[in-house]
This record gives C-alpha cells, sequence and structure tokens, in this order.
C-alpha cells in the first residue's frame, strides 16, 4: 500500500505496468497527431508516406496548404487569442475583486453570493451558451423594436464569446485568488499601515505582491480554458471562428494533415507557458 | 491656561491613556483603563489571554477606535488619527515581516513610505541593521533568518523610524524557550541603547518582571495593580497579582481571629496559618492567602525552624529536581494540603524522599491574606 | 470631531459597492437573467408568427417523443459509466502519485499527467480518431498483428464514445484524488496495518472515507463535463452518438425551435443539478467545500 509496509513483487510490478499502461494511454493520442503532422500524404492516416514539412510551409504553388499559409487558420488563430486575452483581463480583474468582496467584506446575503458564485462550474457549457445566447438575442430584439437601436454586439460573435466564456472562468479566478488572499496574515497590512504606509500603498506594496502567484497563475488558466473551450462557444459564435471551432468543422469534413500541424503548434505553445510558469513558480521570491 | 496646569513639553509622558473602554458586544474587553508610560521607560501589560490587553495594544496603534476615553502620544490626542498616521510603531506577533521582500526592503519600507530616497533610505537602513547586530544581512530573504534575527529585523523595521513609542505585542511567544531567554536580555539592552518608550504585552510573568521598569497587571479589562516588577511580586494588591506572578501555595479557609495585622487563618481541618491581611477582615470572613515556595524554610525537627516562623509538618509526596529551582511537594499533616516549597541551594535536603515526614515554617508575614471572592 | 469617522464610514460603504458591482454585474446579467429567461422560453409556445402563450406544450413533446427522452436516458447512464470508469482509472495513479512515489518522481508523475490537458479537447479528439479509425493506426497494427483480416471500424461505438469521455476527464478526477490523498496521514495507513487490516480494509476503512470529499468532487465535476461534452461525443460517435447537448444545439442552431432548446436545456440542468446534490447528500459534502477542491 506504502513504501513503508511490505509490498509482494507481483504488486511492484502490477504497478510499474500499469504507470507504464497509464501514460500509453495518455500520450498515444498526442503522439499520433504530431507524428502525423509530418506525413507525406494527404491524409493523417498509416501508411507513412515519408517526411515533410509541406503541412507547415506549403503554399498554394504546391498543391498543399501548410499551415504557415493558410490564411483561415492564422485568422482563427488570432481570433482565439484575441477572446482569451479579452477573457483573461476580464477574469482577472473582477476574479481579483471579488476575491477581495468575498474575504475582506461583510454584508447580508454575502452566504448567498458565495454560493452563487460556484454556480457557473456546476452549469453544463451548452446551457451557459444557450442562455446568455437567447437572452442577449431577446435583449437585443427588445432595443431594435422598441428604440430602434440595432445593438449587434449582442447578436451571437465574439463580445458574445468573450461574455459567455468569461461568465464561468471568472469563477475559477474567484476561487483560486480568493484562496490565497485567505491564507493571507493580515497583520502584514496592519504592519505597513503601522510604518506609516497608506491604504493605496499597503495594497500596492503589500497585498498585491502577495497575491501575483496566484494572479498569473489564475490568468494563464484562464487564457488556457478560453482558447480551448469548445461548448459555450459553439452557440455564441458568429461569423468569425475562433481556432477550435474552425478546427471542429473541418475534422467532420474530412481533415488534411494540416490540423496535426496547427495541433502540433498549439502542443509547443502550450508546453512552453507551462514551462515558463513553473520555472516562475520554483524561484524563491514568489513563494 | 497657566503654566502650573500645563507640564512642560518635556515632562509629558510619552503615552497617556485615559478612561479608555471598548466593548465587543456584551463583552467589555477593557473598562475605563487610564495609566500613562514616561518618557524612556520599559512599561509591560501582564495578563492571561483574553483579559484585553490585545485590544488595548491596537487600540494605541490606531486599529481599534476607543468606544470611550482618549489616548495620548507625545502629549498629542490621537482621537480620529488613523494608524498610518501615529507616532508609534510595533512589533507584531508573528513579526509580520514582508516576505515578498528582502531584509533590507523590510526596514526601509516605512521610510520609502515617508518618501525618503532610495540612497538615504539604503543607507539608513543599514545603520540600523548594524545597530542591532546584523550588518550586511539586508541583501537577504527574510526566511533565510534565525528566530532570533528575525525579531530583531522587526524592531529594526520599527526603529528606524524613531517612533515615539514601540509597542511589543508579545513578539517572544512564537520562540523557543532557550531562545526566549536570550532574546529577553536582548531585548532590555537594546531598549537602554535606544532610549525608547516601549509598552509590551505578554501573558508571560517573567518576561514582564525581567524586562520592565513597571508592570500593569491585566484582568477582565482593568489593571489589577500598576507598578514596579518588585512591588508586584513582593506586595501583590490582589488575589489574582498574588496568584499570576510568580508561583504561589494558595490557601483558602477562614479568619479565626485577629491579631493587629496579623490573621489567624483555618485553612482546613484545623490546621493554623498566621497571616498578614491585605484588606480588613472580620472573624469567620472566608480567606484565600498567598504564600511563595521560596518563602517557606524547611526544617528536619520544628526546633531547628528560625526564630519566628510557625512551625508545621507534612510528608514527602514528591521531589521535584529542577536546578536552581528545585522544589518539593508536601502534604500537610492535619489538612492534606499539597505544598510547593524551595529546596535550598546548599543541597542539605537533596536526600529526602517521598514518605519522608518534614518540618516547614515561614515568616507570617511572608503570607498574604485576601478577602476571598 | 464627528466628520473624520463619518468620511471613514462613507469610504468604506464606496469600497465596497466598488466591489459588489462586477460581482452583481457578472452575476446578475450573465447567470441568474439568462437562465430566467431561458425557463420563460420553455414554458410558452409559439400559437402564431411572432405569438406566443404560456404552454408546457416543450415539455410534453420531450416525453411523447421517444427519441428525445432515450437520447436523454442513454446520455445520463453513458456519463455516469463514464464517470465510473474514469474513477476507477484515476484512483490508482492518484494514489500512486500521492503515496507511493516520493519527491521529484512523485512532482513529475503528476505534471506529466496535466500535460494533455494544456492541449485541447480538439487536438485530443483529433489524435483519437486518427488511431481508432477505420484507415487508423489501431486497425492497421491489428491487420499487421494477424488478429483481423480486414481494417475494422473503431470509431462511432459506444466504448469509442467511453474512451473518449475518460480520456478527455481524467484530470478532473486526478487532481481532487491526488488533493485528498496526500492529505492522507501515511500513520493512519501503518496503524491499520499494525492494528492487523489488511489491503482492501485499509481502503475500505480508512482511505475511503478520507478521499471521500475528494472522490465527491471528482465524480461530481466528470459527470457534469461529460454529461455536457458536445465534441468528443460527436466526433468520435458520429451520427450513433445520440448525445442530449446535440439535440438542444440542433433545436437552437439548427431548426432555430428555441422554446425547444430552453426545454431541452433545463432538462439537461435538472438532470446535473440532481446528480450534483445527490452526490453531496450521499458523501455529506458542503458544496462550498467540494468546489474548492478542484
Amino acid at each position: 500500500m506504502i513504501p513503508s509496509l511490505p509490498r509482494p513483487a507481483w504488486l511492484r510490478a502490477a504497478t510499474a505496468l500499469y504507470v507504464g499502461a497509464f501514460l500509453l494511454f495518455l500520450f498515444l493520442p498526442l503522439t499520433v497527431v504530431a507524428v502525423f503532422a509530418f506525413n507525406d500524404a494527404a491524409y493523417p492516416a498509416p501508411p507513412w508516406h515519408g517526411f515533410t514539412l509541406d503541412w507547415f510551409f506549403g503554399n498554394e504553388a504546391q498543391g498543399r496548404v501548410g499551415l504557415f499559409h493558410d490564411t483561415e487558420l492564422l485568422g482563427s488563430i488570432w481570433t482565439s487569442c484575441s477572446v482569451a486575452l479579452w477573457v483573461t483581463a476580464l477574469s482577472v480583474l473582477v476574479g481579483t475583486a471579488n476575491a477581495f468582496l468575498m474575504e475582506r467584506e461583510q454584508f447580508p446575503g454575502k452566504g448567498v453570493l458565495s454560493m452563487l458564485m460556484l454556480t457557473p462550474l456546476v452549469i453544463p457549457g451548452v446551457i451557459l451558451g444557450i442562455s446568455i445566447l437567447a437572452f442577449a438575442s431577446r435583449l437585443a430584439d427588445f432595443c431594435s423594436d422598441t428604440f430602434g437601436i440595432e445593438a449587434d454586439f449582442l447578436r451571437p460573435g465574439l463580445p458574445l464569446v468573450v461574455l459567455g466564456q468569461f461568465s464561468y472562468i471568472v469563477a475559477i479566478a474567484t476561487l483560486t485568488i480568493s484562496a490565497r488572499l485567505k491564507r493571507f496574515d493580515r497583520s502584514l497590512e496592519d504592519a505597513a499601515l503601522n510604518l506609516g504606509a497608506s491604504h493605496a500603498a499597503v495594497l500596492w506594496n503589500i497585498t498585491l505582491p502577495y497575491l501575483r502567484p496566484a494572479i498569473i497563475g489564475s490568468a494563464a488558466i484562464a487564457f488556457l480554458m478560453s482558447f480551448e473551450n469548445f461548448n459555450t462557444t459553439l452557440m455564441l459564435v458568429g461569423s468569425d471562428a475562433p481556432l477550435t471551432i474552425m478546427m471542429y468543422g473541418r475534422m467532420r469534413e474530412g481533415a488534411t494533415p494540416v490540423l496535426n500541424a496547427v495541433s502540433l503548434f498549439l502542443m509547443t505553445a502550450s508546453a512552453v507557458l507551462a514551462l515558463s510558469l513553473m520555472r516562475r513558480s520554483k524561484s524563491p521570491r514568489e513563494t | 491656561m497657566s503654566s502650573a496646569t500645563t507640564p512642560a513639553p518635556a515632562a509629558a509622558p510619552d503615552l497617556e491613556v485615559r478612561a479608555v473602554s471598548k466593548r465587543f458586544a456584551a463583552h467589555a474587553a477593557v473598562n475605563e483603563l487610564s495609566f500613562s508610560v514616561p518618557r524612556g521607560s520599559f512599561f509591560s501589560i501582564l495578563g492571561p489571554s483574553g483579559c484585553g490587553k490585545t485590544t488595548l495594544l491596537r487600540m494605541i496603534a490606531g486599529f481599534i477606535q476607543p468606544d470611550s476615553g482618549a489616548i495620548a502620544i507625545g502629549g498629542r490626542d490621537m482621537a480620529h488619527v488613523p494608524p498610518n498616521r501615529r507616532p508609534v510603531n510595533m512589533v507584531f506577533q508573528h513579526l509580520a515581516l514582508f516576505p515578498m521582500m528582502s531584509v533590507g526592503e523590510n526596514v526601509a519600507f516605512g521610510l520609502a513610505r515617508r518618501g525618503v530616497g532610495r540612497a538615504e533610505r539604503t543607507r539608513r537602513a543599514g545603520a540600523m541593521l548594524e545597530r542591532v547586530g546584523l550588518a550586511g544581512a539586508a541583501a537577504k530573504r527574510t526566511d533565510e533568518l534565525s528566530g532570533g534575527q528575525r525579531q530583531r529585523v522587526a524592531i529594526a523595521r520599527s526603529m528606524v523610524l524613531e517612533p515615539t513609542l514601540l509597542l511589543l505585542d508579545e513578539p517572544l511567544g512564537a520562540l523557543d524557550l532557550k531562545l526566549r531567554e536570550h532574546m529577553k536580555v536582548e531585548l532590555k539592552q537594546l531598549q537602554s541603547a535606544f532610549g525608547t518608550t516601549f509598552v509590551y504585552i505578554t501573558h508571560d510573568q517573567s518576561e514582564a518582571l525581567v524586562l520592565s521598569d513597571r508592570v500593569g497587571v491585566m484582568n477582565q479589562g482593568h489593571f489589577e495593580q500598576l507598578g514596579t516588577p518588585q512591588e508586584l511580586y513582593y506586595s501583590p494588591a490582589t488575589a489574582f497579582v498574588a496568584g499570576f506572578v510568580g508561583a504561589s501555595n494558595r490557601l483558602s479557609g477562614t479568619v479565626r481571629a485577629i491579631d493587629g495585622a496579623l490573621l489567624e487563618i483555618d485553612a482546613g481541618d484545623g490546621w493554623q496559618v498566621r497571616a498578614r491581611a491585605h484588606t480588613a477582615l472580620a472573624v469567620g470572613a472566608p480567606v484565600q492567602a498567598y504564600v511563595r515556595p521560596e518563602a517557606m524554610t524547611l526544617a528536619r525537627t520544628p526546633a531547628e525552624l528560625p526564630a519566628g516562623h510557625s512551625a508545621h509538618s507534612g510528608q514527602v509526596t514528591d521531589m521535584l529536581f529542577d536546578g536552581a529551582s528545585s522544589a518539593l511537594l508536601l502534604r500537610e499533616a492535619r489538612s492534606r494540603r499539597e505544598l510547593r516549597i524551595a529546596l535550598p541551594q546548599t543541597g542539605a535536603f537533596a536526600d529526602l524522599r517521598p514518605g519522608a515526614q518534614v518540618c516547614f515554617g515561614f515568616e507570617p508575614e511572608r503570607v498574604v491574606a485576601f478577602a476571598a471572592v | 470631531m464627528s466628520e473624520a469617522p463619518a468620511r471613514a464610514r462613507w469610504s468604506r460603504r464606496l469600497v465596497l459597492a466598488l466591489l459588489l458591482a462586477p460581482a452583481l454585474l457578472w452575476l446578475l446579467a450573465l447567470i441568474i437573467l439568462p437562465h430566467v429567461d431561458l425557463a420563460v422560453l420553455s414554458f410558452r409556445e409559439r400559437v402564431a408568427p411572432r405569438e406566443y402563450t404560456p404552454s408546457l406544450a416543450q415539455y410534453r413533446t420531450f416525453f411523447t417523443e421517444p427519441l428525445y427522452w432515450h437520447v436523454f436516458v442513454r446520455t445520463a447512464l453513458l456519463s455516469a459509466t463514464a464517470t465510473l470508469i474514469t474513477l476507477l482509472v484515476a484512483f490508482p495513479i492518484a494514489w500512486i502519485i500521492a503515496k507511493l512515489a516520493r519527491g521529484r518522481t512523485s512532482a513529475l508523475l503528476f505534471v506529466v499527467c496535466l500535460i494533455p490537458f494544456w492541449v485541447s479537447e480538439t487536438v485530443r479528439t483529433l489524435g483519437w480518431m486518427i488511431l481508432l479509425r477505420e484507415s487508423g493506426v489501431l486497425p492497421a497494427i491489428l491487420v499487421h498483428l494477424g488478429i483481423t483480416a480486414e481494417p475494422v471500424e473503431l470509431l462511432y461505438h459506444d466504448a469509442t464514445i467511453l474512451v473518449g469521455l475518460v480520456y478527455t476527464s481524467l484530470l478532473f478526477m486526478v487532481v481532487p484524488l491526488v488533493g485528498s490523498l496526500e492529505s492522507l496521514d501515511n500513520s493512519l495507513i501503518e496503524a491499520a496495518y499494525d492494528l492487523g487490516a489488511r489491503g482492501g480494509a485499509i481502503l475500505r476503512t480508512i482511505v475511503i472515507p478520507h478521499a471521500a470529499p475528494g472522490i465527491t468532487a471528482g465524480c461530481i465535476v466528470v459527470f457534469m463535463l461529460t454529461l455536457g461534452n458536445y465534441l468528443t461525443p460527436t466526433l468520435l460517435g458520429g451520427k450513433n452518438s445520440l448525445w442530449f447537448t446535440e439535440q438542444i444545439y440542433t433545436q437552437f442552431i439548427t431548426r432555430f425551435n428555441w422554446e425547444q432548446g430552453a426545454a431541452f436545456g433545463f432538462l439537461l440542468l435538472a438532470l446535473s443539478t440532481a446528480m450534483v446534490w445527490l452526490g453531496l447528500k450521499l458523501s455529506g459534502q458542503r458544496f462550498s467545500d467540494v468546489m474548492r477542491r478542484v
């Protein structure tokens, strides 16, 4: 069971075998995706036809449009990035405010509010999507019927996608930042006040630096969740498709290895982001 | 306003607390408390946890507003002065060193808030660290320091601002015993070196006795007694002080007879004890008498007891060896009451074993009797 | 004299209001009002263009049309199965990370388990499609090994959907499990062993009771995510997937029948909420405590 208790040899072998099988299960799909990005064939399927970089650098003239010449895909990556940036900024800002609200303020109805803040996490994404879609559309109809104003941002499109993703990602940011703020030793703030700092200086010099790891962490999570989001986005998307929607569409049609190429590109980007975050968290000043 | 009623600024006490009260719901944390602390002295507030001493300290620092009464620091009334504008600094219970800053940045923090330039800040922080014996530690992280060093950084961080008053909230509480003994001495030396007024709160009577010029013993929101450590120890004003400051044997009983300032007390089953009455007591009144372990003298026979001592006898139940503060526990023959008696340093009674019969006695003046509540 | 405290009180109220505003705006405009609106939509019926009456017609359709509630029940059952399999697959690995591996190995294994989830679900599903489809990697291997004569289609089965769902959900099970197992003091296990308990008994009497909050948290989240998944069932299950979210999408986006879609959405939300509630009741956990573990 645990290292200090005797474990028979078969159990040790079974454990090692399990870990191996588990890792195979985890990494097989990703490996396959990466490998077939370099297959010199029109479809990402065996057999192996030789190594090529066409799916990255190919252009119309060669008959194969590689990732870096596929304007549609590149555009959707850009769309995903800008949506994710908006969602991240909003989530971190509102999440930090929420953390201070829930950890520092006392007001009637606080218990109900704290429950409500968790509910977006247990509402399926599709339903978040349709409820916001329906509400925003009816609001837009109301605006145009009553005031004759066309509120285009309430129609399916990127602003709604941002709002839809924000509606649950902010709950995660709130949880992460609140958890760290709860562990904060309030006497540090008292000490800073006592040493003559104004309330603003305390916030800027003491509390926010303390929260920084949580803020950076939740920003990374928010960016990633927004970038990967599919369910909510699917319901709210207009003419500009973010990457996941674009890929989904192409996968249903029967994809070319350019999708493998873009996937490999994403994996590399994620790995870089993850590694830089881990380096950050290891540097002592952040603890 | 005549010069007779306005004391010269130099003579104004650094801290003056006048009839300050603070209630939390139905509970009076601090109740009509008044005292003043003269410039340059070391003042301790000693009391059990929950006695209101932290509330009092936080009111002086400005983190809590008193319900009534006034607090003046350096002769200036502090009503509505926010904590960051008060000429007081505080050493927090767990020190509250900023983990996101280096030692030097911690010490320079208050200077930066005052707008002191970077170079000047660094110089003054460095000089202050040198004064507390931490020269060259400015670049270290706070978690690289030992407990005692952290303590000194916390003091340096406050002292660099040259406060009128330094408040210390049980700063030794988190240290282990050995270091605590060491830091006690160091704190005393730092205070006399800086000459700043220290107000120190603690629940540890030994810290209060060793460090302070004067001590206020606090209980349930008010001072039981305010005096020098010697006064508290040798002439406690209340039963609470007698029981709380130093070790004491408590004898409860009733007054049998009064002989001038001395009382004859029945301390259970006809055991007669003579004691000094702290307050006027009538015959038959219930009393509580306190006698310190070192106030009692041991002897093998009544004849060996010094003259003037009342003679009693008992059976040894335990020998408690603790170096200089070794003691024995005995059961008094008549009342079966357990008493603690200090063993003399001579080692004269080191051979006693549980079960042995011994005599003991004390001067009646060293037993203080209070009306039982 | 009383000016300063009055100003202080006023500025505290201002701070509270400033902090409260974004939270209320978020919850009202993006969560509460849209769901109220969705409820209103689901309880009405179109009688003429742009004319509606309150009615239960949408819910009636659900119960009278066997396809709809079949899909609903099927989605619920497959989600429950996927949750159970996820728990069974994740528990040993969580145990190995929390208890067996030490120091760097444990940290490394944990990070390795998280890596696939830094990549989007679309990419992971693409990987499974390349592996499993008729012209894919696994059928080719099976033919090569002589197990099957012809390449077989491994996509578009219920089992395929389950594999995809389990794969996608693993992270959300492993993280809370590792958290709750790490907090279990090894000396409790040693004590139980010392008192004569063996593997099964220790698991039943010590480990599972201690890890219950983590297990509940993991199961609730995995079930919820599986139930609301769209991508994995539609891509791996194809036309046979019959997943309830697909019905909602069809009503909303393809048929533009928002009233029906809203009713379906509400039914799915009700099921999801009921399962969360049931999970909390069965394990005696509080919602807020459980959510903080994820």
